[in-house]
């Protein structure tokens, strides 16, 4: 799909120190490949993402943001990621309230043990951005400057 | 001076003369009948420059956070709307209730200036509701005016004449309470499409000058020192320079009142440029109702807000879609 | 003096836009503002008074000043400054155009500031005389005729149409842009100038009382006690100054781009509580400071500075746009003088 129109799109993943991350990890220790655009930023918590951590994303030259924590339930501060789930609720809908496509930001529960899922979660994000195109509704268009 | 007036003006006074409050926190007169500016009163005889009209739109509630720290008690005058911001003023701890003496008071809609401005309407000596209409008497003779057109959005979808808290009550009329539908603005935008969408938010919100009213004025931003004040936070911002800082400001803005925004309206009353910025705040409101059960911030001075609780079978947020957009 | 028919006006923009930009009031999501002509833009010349001033055309909210950009071990240091093309301001009122001399005092007095006089020598500005003031204007008491304003052109608009005098060679050449005018009937204008001069002396602003504003009361009027009472419900937001024709207080900030920095200037307002931050302490702890720092400034402190103007031109924006409706009115009826 990337070469069908020639962009490269910029995700940024946040993902949690206990799961998510490890999950990566794994993905990569199992050799399951996952776009080079993906950039990862660990968070001790996906609970520790703030609305303005994604907002900021988009502002550097995101073009799609991605939250991936621990399974409900797993979570190593044992509530942290129910209160990511209200967060990012309200806040992804509330984006799209403003005219940001939606597919454009996303919540995946990914577990230390699911190396294969982060691997086919990051591909199918990155095939959905891409084929959005570049983000131009939340941009800043003096980052963007050469 | 209406009756109403007379009998508040006649209850601050009473209250100030008892000893035990040392203020009465109301509205004062300025050059117009129409340009009230809160104010605090500490004698009966600054109580001449007191007025209630319908033009005291300003809410209250956030002085107090400054005002309850001086000595001795102080009373507050509140609209049925304006309880709910105080309401959650006390639960945020930002208020302390027992240093402050509620008086509810009457309130059948508030005016916006800028609506009767745009009616032509000038030179006003005094104004009263009659029935739908609003009667001004102006230097150049009586005017009428539909209520629907000259009230402040906030109050075309009121929230009742109850006050959440109040330790007495000045009402002499008993209005009827009107059924409204507060999300219908919020719904047409929804059934929008993203594109249409972005064009009306981005029309509305290019005119801002980030002046800041609507933050200032909202009782629920009481932070110390605001994020985007703060040097060290890597978005302060003192102009919006390019047009992603309009919608950083306005969408961390509306969050970050979430789950506490009573819809109290101040920030669309104050907005110079007049952005309809209840629709933010209001898609939240209808967000967390269909979500997380129906809730008014403000009506109760205890629990947990939408957003410092869960429950283990909430929507995934990627779901949230099919259950926003399908009501 | 030439007259253009109320049908011809539109004809007579698209006229002037053809040969350079033209920026007027126009309605855009409800609101009058300053904005550039073009088919079906919706030009409003019957709205007093614009959000935001007319400063904007020379002092922008925010500009980018210089940039700066890292290539290997090198800082490129990129000058932004260009030569500005001519430019119309069309239907600037009186106020509006004063306060433009109030700007000029402070950024073409040496060191001149060559961002501001670019714009300033480039633009050619029609002023627009006010058929109908409001209660909020005040400008006769700053010496401004709302019915004779200056600049490049005058206009007046009547029923019957636009009538615009030159001023300047400026102006001429504008207005040789349109033929399709006839002359003007001077008596209709006078007419107009007439009825709006009266209409101002019934203003219920119009007859301030500056006269306390002086260098010598300075201190008693600092220390007067009606500060208090005066900023009490201030909010501590900007909408004054932002909304204000001669506020030019400004800020210098920095962007980090990916390649370097874009080092920008924009408003800054007195009414925030960092305004006056440095790296030791804030002098202004209070809003009761900041409140009075505005309005000293307006009347008391420029005044000293440059010859007697104020710093303040009745425009009664503040007036109609307070939060709170605390104003320069009630500062001036409390402390000018004679106010009653």
């Amino acid at each position: 799909m990337q070469e069908v129109n020639n962009f490269t799109p910029n995700i940024v993943a946040f993902c949690c120190n206990w799961c998510s991350y490890a999950g990566a990890d794994l993905a990569g220790s199992s050799r399951l490949s996952y776009p080079a655009n993906v950039k990862i930023i660990r968070v001790p918590c996906s609970c520790r993402v703030n609305p303005m951590f994604v907002l900021k994303a988009f502002q550097q030259g995101a073009d799609g943001v991605i939250l991936c924590g621990c399974h409900p339930g797993d979570c190593h501060y044992v509530t942290g990621n129910y209160y990511t789930r209200r967060r990012m609720s309200l806040l992804f809908s509330f984006l799209n309230y403003m005219g940001i496509e939606k597919e454009r930001t996303r919540v995946e529960w990914v577990s230390a043990a699911e190396g294969a899922k982060f691997s086919e979660v990051m591909n199918d994000f990155v095939a959905k951005v891409t084929a959005l195109g570049e983000n131009k509704r939340l941009q800043d268009l003096r980052v963007k400057e050469e | 001076m209406s009756e109403l007036e007379k009998r508040i003006i006649e209850k601050a006074a009473t209250l100030l003369a008892g000893g035990e409050i040392k203020r009465v926190v109301g509205w004062k007169k300025g050059e117009f009948i129409h340009d009230p500016s809160p104010a605090t009163f500490e004698t009966e005889e600054s109580l001449k420059d007191f007025i209630y009209n319908d033009f005291c739109g300003a809410n209250l509630s956030k002085y107090l956070i400054d005002i309850f720290k001086r000595e001795g008690k102080t009373a507050v005058f509140l609209k049925p709307c304006d309880s709910y911001s105080f309401n959650q003023l006390v639960k945020e701890h930002r208020i302390k209730r027992e240093n402050v003496y509620v008086v509810g008071i009457e309130c059948h809609g508030k005016l916006a200036n800028y609506k009767v401005e745009e009616k032509g309407i000038t030179g006003i000596t005094s104004e009263a509701h009659e029935g739908e209409n609003v009667v001004f008497d102006t230097l150049y003779g009586k005017v009428t005016a539909s209520r629907e057109e000259v009230l402040l959005d906030r109050c075309l979808t009121c929230k009742g004449k109850k006050h959440v808290v109040a330790d007495e009550t000045v009402i002499i009329n008993d209005y009827e309470d009107k059924v409204s539908d507060r999300f219908a603005m919020v719904r047409e935008l929804e059934a929008m499409t993203a594109e249409e969408r972005f064009a009306f938010w981005q029309g509305q919100l290019s005119k801002c000058i980030r002046c800041n009213a609507c933050r200032n004025v909202c009782p629920a931003c009481s932070c110390l020192k605001c994020v985007f004040d703060n040097p060290q936070s890597g978005i302060a911002a003192k102009a919006n320079d390019d047009t992603f800082e309009e919608q950083l400001f306005h969408v961390i803005r509306a969050f970050h009142v979430s789950g506490r925004c009573t819809d109290c309206g101040e920030c669309s009353r104050v907005c110079p440029q007049h952005i309809p910025l209840h629709l933010l705040n209001r898609k939240f409101i209808k967000d967390i109702d269909s979500l997380y059960g129906e809730y008014q911030a403000g009506e109760e001075a205890e629990g947990k807000t939408p957003l410092t609780s869960y429950t283990e079978s909430d929507t995934e947020p990627n779901n949230v879609f099919t259950v926003t957009e399908g009501k | 003096m030439i007259k253009i028919n109320k049908n011809d006006i539109n004809a007579f923009f698209a006229a002037v836009a053809e040969k350079m930009p033209l920026y007027l009031p126009v309605k855009k999501a409800g609101e009058t503002n300053y904005g550039m002509y073009a088919e079906g833009a919706e030009v409003d010349l019957t709205t007093l008074k614009t959000v935001k001033s007319a400063k904007d055309f020379f002092f922008p909210q925010s500009e980018t000043m210089m940039k700066f950009r890292k290539e290997g071990k090198n800082i490129d240091i990129i000058d932004v400054r260009e030569d500005k093309e001519p430019f119309v301001i069309f239907g600037v009122r009186a106020c509006d155009y004063k306060a433009f001399s109030v700007l000029d005092n402070v950024f073409l007095q040496e060191p001149v500031d060559t961002f501001y006089k670019a714009r300033r020598d480039a633009a050619i500005i029609c002023t627009l005389a006010c058929g109908r003031p409001e209660e909020s204007c005040f400008c006769k008491v700053f010496g401004i005729d709302a019915a004779d304003p200056q600049g490049d052109v005058t206009c007046f608009l009547t029923e019957n149409g636009l009538m615009l005098r030159a001023n300047t060679e400026k102006g001429e050449a504008l207005l040789s842009l349109y033929n399709n005018s006839e002359k003007a009937d001077e008596k209709e204008v006078k007419a107009a100038q007439d009825k709006t001069r009266e209409i101002i002396k019934k203003l219920p602003f119009s007859n301030l009382d500056l006269s306390r504003f002086t260098e010598e009361n300075l201190k008693e009027l600092f220390a007067a006690e009606e500060w208090k009472e005066l900023s009490e419900a201030c909010l501590g937001c900007g909408t004054c100054t932002f909304v204000c024709p001669t506020c030019q207080c400004f800020d210098i900030r920095e962007f980090k781009t990916r390649q370097g920095v874009i080092r920008y200037r924009c408003w800054d307002s007195c009414m925030y509580s960092d305004f006056t931050q440095m790296a030791a302490a804030n002098p202004r702890t209070t809003q009761l400071q900041r409140f009075r720092q505005r309005f000293m400034h307006k009347l008391i402190y420029y005044p000293s500075q440059y010859g007697g103007t104020y710093s303040c031109v009745g425009c009664g924006r503040c007036v109609n746009k307070c939060p709170q409706h605390l104003n320069i009115v009630k500062v001036i009826k409390k402390l000018g003088g004679k106010n009653d």
